[in-house]
């Protein structure tokens, strides 16, 4: 169901924990499974379950309370922009809208070549390198300009 | 003017990619600490006496003096204890602690390790924000450089003492902050707040003994320990010892975060940040993170940041979040903007909060979209109320808070996009 | 023990205890919705904040632990205040649909809105809605009115042992659910239902069918497993319309499994007999009683005039009242026959003459919670008891070890200990290995030596030697023999070693009683060999004394052992141990009387049928399995000319022109078995005496089977229970073997094969389960699709097609 890389950085995960609390991997597990699907199919999650012995719905519940699981396929990448008050005053929402008008959509959508999820974040902890968004829930990029915006996507287009 | 002193920012300068490594941190007296303790065999409690006599206090939000916390831990028990550092820092305006851990990561795992021997615990986690990917991984390189130079593991530096120390990484919820919703989502559960009692001291995770410290706190404990207890008092005021990084945000030229000694005066504060961009007016601060009461600017001028200061002038030093606002700023959209927050992120689990909090947010957000009503203010100040001191966790606070503040001390431009459905400024 | 006031009443609590556990004992209310005496604590609903005194908030009085001098005050203004904002919170996303909502009338949302809510709202934003979910056929959903209690999701966690549902999301977007694309399965799972302060879940078989108020409650006694439920009984207009639990702590606490909530829909089934039907010449014709009764005993009187009288055969269903199981027994003895059983799925009688007393559980329900080692032999535990399961689950909860022997390895959703997985046929060997292992340790002054010589040769295994050393090294320690042990070919071995174990070991041995009257049936006589409270009955009195299996043994040569069957509460192609012989008997028969609630196929093989009332339609007595005396009365009167089973046995008897059957009530009835003032226990015992024990463990060549029987056929009700039928519990029963099972035979999973047993023959789908042992298959037997095969134990072949 998981590559035998991906069973093998969950297993390191699993080591971190006491032996009768596997459950503790479950974020770990679920963050690596995403990595490597893109987002978590319910056979997924019922997988992570299976191999973390813990009943399915209560890995639901994990996958659906924290914001980074992509419970639907999304875009090859996902652009989570900060517009909590911090970022906001200082260019914030002014880097969300460059984005919306740059890709055509709104947050929570999807570009038509499928290549781009936009999503409006929480805070980072970041607030100091206002505008911040994160790329895939991984790549953080800061004091993201119109211009440093436009060759980010340059970028990630190639 | 006060000089910035660094003790925890001590050698951070990002435009050195390696300062951050072991051997760095041993250059700059790094593990001194420890070596210290463990040559000298220095005995837990007088451990845990000098960080008594710093008055050290919780740098996560709530200030709590951390020897007094650690005095909690149960001796003799026998069985597991464990040793958690807050690094979920996800507080609106909060960004000290992701650079403590990039810039300086093994300042916390000394701390940690102080700890951990102060307390008589062997294993330990690190809760990382899940938005900090590359801090997480620099962490995790961390712990495996102290663990290959035998500062992790079994019989440290030779002695009897042992610890294992393991990052944990959160996955995008703000609650997880509180701190036993973080044991919850160790455990691997969603982070819903336990209700207390019991305290962690004494049913914490997996149900053990557990200590709870913020990142900032831990890494304040190896100076401690290297100069006296008495000497990081001295650093700041009495009951406010030591220094304290500042994250400041919003309007200022050079946003940044400042360590300083508590008790240096906002104004000085912000001068270090550059002053006001634009050299515009200061509308008005919230000085700990946005869960806390904001101030108007005059108030904020005449204030000296540390605990016992601010709470006077009516807010909190919180996480040390320094949120300016100049007087462009629309508070009612602030406002809506912060509320909003809350209501996203609220666990669900009590009453008052799940339903409250979106109540609170539709409210402003119908002022600010000017189909506001006059019996609004009134309205939202009793939802408020209603909130307040009801739930399991703060965070109902947090929600609360801030709604008040802007209200008590912002009204008028409440009422005036209420009458004219637009903005004063 | 800590002191504290209230309202400035003082009450003591104990250590640990809280401010509601306070209120509680001075029987003051403080509302709350998320706290429940049987879950624990959440504290998330907030509605029972009060103020404590010196607290600068108000705090909630279910979570906070009372201590000494803490003076608490449930109705000042600070806590009323605080009660009313989350009430009015609360309120603000609820649909507040009372007039069409299921729980209208019992809702404690409703009830407590009207204290402390307010009349006109202060919300005007737009409220939110949840979809509703499919939670199977049982439970059926409003999702938009609940109120995120999670006491639902807690009984699943802590009682239920099944995490089935959880809350997802968060905050405003919270949502209680099952998993993706599954249902609530569980057999305890009706409970949330009762749990639901809201109308969030309902009952799915009761929706929209009646308005609370409009029911009449009535209270009764569950018919359908050994510990006897109490329960309260709804009616509207002479109709049961729904069952709920009657808390009682010592016997199913506030619970109720599914079997005892939902089986009463097979009580207004299509299925039942409205008036008496005989078999003239090949032809039914419904009948009055009058005409059915004289049939009856013509009948009866022309097959003993033949045959004789011990050509009589009587099999009465332990599902029956204590009366009717007397009545029948009175009956057929009175008339020269010693046939009588009701031991229909017992197939090993050896140690009946042995029996000390009547079987039972050992010790009272509750006790099982405070055992430290348990041992459970043979038995489908969660399916055959799922509140005793729970009890189980409690005891291991709190640190007992749960060892098991048994043919298969169902999840019991409690940790065990130590599992001995071993086919049928080894049970007793592995008993024996036990009882040999137990000896390491302990004298075994107590066994006779024809024992110790027995198992000089057994060599013991692993799980043999843990399961022993559980046992010898916990004080407070029990054995009990489940259902598939009492039907086990080799009972009476079985028996015999527990006990010898128990006794070495100083276990408490106990039966899990299969109905509601296996303890009952015992005491009224309804066994070969022994009367009322085990009095013995001379074979030389009234000839043959013929168990279940004889009654039912059908021999090529000599035909059925009777010639004359009255049945009671029956269904032999179900409720029999070899349905195939079974039939046989009773379709070469003469004459056979079928006293029944139900129609189903006894037209095809009775000559008269006499339709008696269920539980809920006479009154009568169960005798739980730990041995508790419950009667109820009727809580609707009896459908069309259906008469309760006592009254159409009296009237038989005075028929038969038999003495001793002029009763008026059935209490006078119940008098003639328990006397008002005898304690029955000292009649239930466990022990053997003078049993020869035989480990000898046969070799069997073809495959086994194991036949159990499925939770929703279990008894004549439960059968016709549509909704029941529904669950996942009640698919069609499968070919379960192994993984190497199914590699030997060439079969593959999902594909339907043909399994013969005796000159019987069935299609099923092959299913593979690795915790079946080597060289059986599991079959599920008191199911229309298997019941063309024969015996629960016996060998099968498989045949691919
Ligand atoms: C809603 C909420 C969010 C919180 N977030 C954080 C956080 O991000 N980091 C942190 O250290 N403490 C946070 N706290 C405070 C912690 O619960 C806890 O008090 C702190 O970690 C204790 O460490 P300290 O004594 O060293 O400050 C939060 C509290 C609440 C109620
Ligand atoms: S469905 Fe009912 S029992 Fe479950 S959380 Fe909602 S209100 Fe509570
Ligand atoms: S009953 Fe106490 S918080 Fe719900």
């Amino acid at each position: 169901m998981l590559s035998a890389e991906s069973l093998e950085k969950i297993n390191r995960e699993i080591a971190k924990y006491p032996a009768d609390q596997k459950q503790s991997a479950v974020m770990s597990a679920l963050a690596i499974a995403q990595d490597e699907k893109g987002w978590l199919a319910t056979e997924t999650m019922n997988f992570i379950a299976k191999y973390l012995e813990m009943p399915a719905i209560a890995v639901y519940e994990v996958a659906t309370f924290y914001n980074m699981y992509n419970l639907k396929p999304l875009g090859k990448y996902k652009i989570t922009v900060c517009t909590n008050l911090p970022c906001a005053l200082s260019g914030g929402n002014v880097a969300a809208d460059y984005l919306k008008q740059k890709l055509g959509i709104g947050f929570n959508e999807t570009t038509a070549d499928g290549l781009f999820t936009l999503k409006e974040g929480e805070c980072m902890g970041a607030c100091g390198d206002a505008p911040v968004l994160l790329v895939n829930n991984k790549r953080m990029c800061s004091f993201m300009s119109n211009d440093q915006i436009d060759q980010l996507l340059e970028e990630l287009r190639k | 003017m006060t000089q910035p002193v660094q003790i925890i920012l001590a050698g951070v300068d990002p435009a050195e990619p390696d300062n951050w490594r072991l051997r760095n941190y041993l250059k700059r007296d790094g593990y001194v600490a420890l070596k210290k303790i463990i040559a000298n065999k220095i005995p837990p409690e007088a451990i845990i006496e000098e960080v008594k006599k710093s008055a050290l206090r919780g740098r996560g939000g709530a200030g709590f003096p951390t020897g007094l916390k650690w005095s909690f831990m149960p001796r003799q028990y026998e069985g597991d204890k464990y040793l958690v550092c807050n690094s979920d820092e996800g507080e609106p305006g909060t960004f000290k602690d992701r650079d403590i851990m990039q810039y300086n990561p093994h300042i916390l795992i000394e701390g940690m390790l102080i700890a951990a021997y102060a307390m008589g615990v062997k294993t330990g986690y690190n809760y990382v924000h899940g938005e900090i990917w590359k801090t997480y991984e620099r962490m995790e390189e961390a712990v495996e450089e102290a663990r290959q130079a035998g500062f992790l593991g079994n019989k440290i530096l030779g002695s009897d003492f042992s610890f294992q120390l393991y990052n944990h990484h959160g996955y995008g919820a703000y609650i997880c902050g509180e701190e036993t919703a973080l044991l919850e989502s160790i455990e691997g559960k969603k982070g819903q707040p336990r209700f207390k009692p019991p305290f962690p001291a004494s049913f914490g995770l997996y149900g053990k003994p557990t200590t709870i410290n913020n990142t900032e706190t831990f890494a304040s404990v190896p100076w401690i320990i290297r100069h006296g207890g008495e000497k990081y008092l001295q650093l700041g005021r009495p009951n406010n010892g030591g220094t304290k990084i500042f994250s400041v945000s919003g309007h200022v030229n050079k946003p940044g975060n400042y360590e300083v000694p508590l008790g240096t005066p906002f104004a000085e504060l912000l001068e270090m940040a550059g002053g006001m961009r634009g050299g515009r007016k200061l509308k008005g601060c919230i000085p700990g993170g946005s869960s806390m009461p904001v101030l108007p600017g005059d108030v904020m001028m005449k204030t000296d940041m540390d605990y016992d200061s601010i709470a006077k002038a009516g807010s909190m030093l919180g996480s040390g979040a320094v949120i300016i606002m100049d007087d462009t700023t629309c508070m009612v959209k602030a406002l809506e903007r912060l509320s909003y927050f809350y209501y996203e992120e609220s666990c669900g689990q009590c009453t008052p909060c799940r339903e409250g909090t979106g109540w609170l947010y539709r409210i402003v957000n119908r002022i600010e979209h000017g189909k506001g009503r006059p019996e609004d203010l009134d309205l939202l100040d009793n939802l408020a109320d209603n909130i307040q001191g009801r739930t399991i966790c703060a965070l109902g606070d947090a929600a609360a808070m801030p709604v008040r503040a802007m209200l008590q001390h912002f009204r008028d431009e409440f009422a005036y996009h209420i009458e004219h459905k637009k903005c004063m400024v | 023990m800590i002191n504290i006031e209230i309202n400035g009443k003082q009450v003591t609590v104990p250590k640990g205890g809280t401010v509601m556990d306070g209120a509680r004992q001075l029987g003051i209310y403080i509302p709350h919705f998320c706290y429940h005496k049987k879950l624990s604590i959440a504290a998330n609903c907030r509605m029972c904040l009060v103020q404590v005194e010196k607290a600068p908030k108000p705090l909630p009085a279910c979570a906070t632990p009372a201590t000494e001098g803490m003076k608490v005050f449930t109705h000042s203004q600070q806590a009323v205040t605080a009660q009313k904002g989350v009430m009015e919170f609360l309120l603000i996303n609820h649909p507040l649909d009372c007039p069409i909502c299921d729980q209208g009338g019992e809702c404690q949302l409703q009830d407590l809105a009207v204290g402390y809510g307010t009349s006109e709202s202060r919300y005007q934003e737009a409220k939110r809605v949840v979809v509703n979910k499919n939670l199977g056929p049982l439970i059926s959903t409003d999702m938009t009115r609940c109120i995120h209690c999670t006491r639902c999701v807690r009984f699943g966690q802590e009682i239920a042992g099944i995490m089935e549902l959880g809350q997802a999301g968060r905050g405003e977007h919270s949502e209680i659910l099952a998993f993706v694309g599954q249902t609530v399965d569980s057999e305890l799972s009706g409970n949330v239902i009762d749990l639901c302060p809201v109308g969030a879940l309902v009952s799915k078989p009761f929706r929209y069918s009646a308005r609370t108020w409009e029911l009449s409650r009535r209270k009764s006694i569950s018919p359908h497993c050994g510990l006897g439920s109490n329960l309260i009984v709804q009616i509207k207009q002479n109709r049961v319309m729904r069952v709920l639990p009657r808390e009682n702590e010592e016997i199913n606490e506030c619970w109720l499994s599914d079997k005892d909530r939902f089986a009463y829909e097979g009580l207004n089934s299509d299925d039942r007999l409205t008036t008496p039907m005989i078999k003239r010449n090949g032809q039914w014709h419904t009948c009055d009683w009058q005409e059915a009764l004289v049939f009856t005993v013509e009948g009866l009187k022309s097959v003993m005039e033949k045959h004789g009288a011990s050509s009589v055969g009587a099999l009465g269903s332990a599902h029956s009242t204590l009366e009717e199981l007397f009545l029948l027994q009175k009956l057929v003895r009175m008339l020269g026959s010693g046939n009588i059983d009701h031991r229909v799925r017992q197939s090993d009688f050896r140690a009946d003459d042995s029996l000390e007393g009547v079987p039972w559980l050992g010790m009272n329900i509750a006790e099982i919670e405070q055992l430290n080692s348990i041992l459970i032999i043979g038995s489908t535990l969660r399916k055959d008891h799922p509140l005793l399961a729970h009890r189980f689950r409690q005891a291991v909860k709190k640190g007992a070890q749960l060892s098991i022997i048994n043919p298969i390895d169902d999840d019991l959703l409690m940790r065990t200990a130590h599992r001995a997985i071993v086919a049928p046929a080894d049970m007793v060997h592995m008993l024996a290995q036990v009882l040999k292992a137990v000896a390491e340790t302990k004298s075994l002054e107590q066994v006779s030596a024809h024992i110790k010589q027995a198992i000089t040769a057994v060599s013991i295994t692993d799980v043999a030697r843990a399961i022993a050393k559980s046992l010898t090294t916990n004080p407070s320690t029990a054995i009990f023999l489940g259902n598939l042990a009492q039907h086990h070919p080799q009972y009476a071995d079985i028996h015999a070693i527990a006990h010898l174990i128990a006794k070495v070991t100083g276990a408490n041995l106990g039966f899990l009683g299969e109905a509601a009257n296996s303890v009952g049936a015992y005491l009224a006589g309804a066994i070969p060999g022994r009367g009322v409270l085990g009095s013995e009955i001379k074979s030389d009195q009234n000839g043959f004394q013929f168990n279940a299996a004889r009654m039912l043994g059908h021999d090529a040569n000599a035909g059925p052992a009777c010639q004359a069957y009255i049945l009671m509460n029956l269904e032999l192609e179900l409720d029999a141990y070899n349905p195939q012989q079974a039939m046989k008997s009773i379709n070469d028969a003469e004459f056979v009387i079928s006293l029944s609630t139900f129609k189903g196929s006894i037209t095809s093989y009775a000559d008269v049928v006499l339709p008696i009332a269920p539980f809920t339609e006479t009154s009568g007595t169960f005798v739980s399995t730990e041995g508790r005396v419950q009667s109820f009365n009727g809580v609707v009167t009896p459908l069309g000319d259906t008469r309760p089973g006592w009254k159409v046995l009296r009237v038989l008897g005075n028929l038969l022109q038999l003495d001793g059957f002029d009763y008026e009530t059935s209490e006078q009835i119940r008098a003639q078995v328990i006397p008002a003032e005898d304690a029955i226990t000292r009649y239930l015992n466990n022990n053997l005496k003078d049993y020869q024990v035989n480990i000898s463990s046969k070799k069997l060549d073809g495959l086994q089977r194991i036949g159990e029987v499925p939770i929703y056929q279990a008894d004549t009700i439960v059968r016709r229970a549509g909704s029941l039928q529904l669950t996942r519990d009640a698919a069609s029963p499968k070919a379960w073997m192994s993984t190497m099972m199914l590699e030997q035979l060439g079969a593959r999973e999902g594909e339907i094969v043909r399994l013969r047993q005796g000159n019987g023959e069935a299609q099923l789908e092959v299913a593979c389960d690795d915790g079946i042992p080597l060289n059986c298959i599991r079959i599920a037997c008191a199911h229309p699709h298997t019941s063309s095969l024969g015996a629960m134990f016996g060998e099968v072949s498989v045949e691919k097609l």
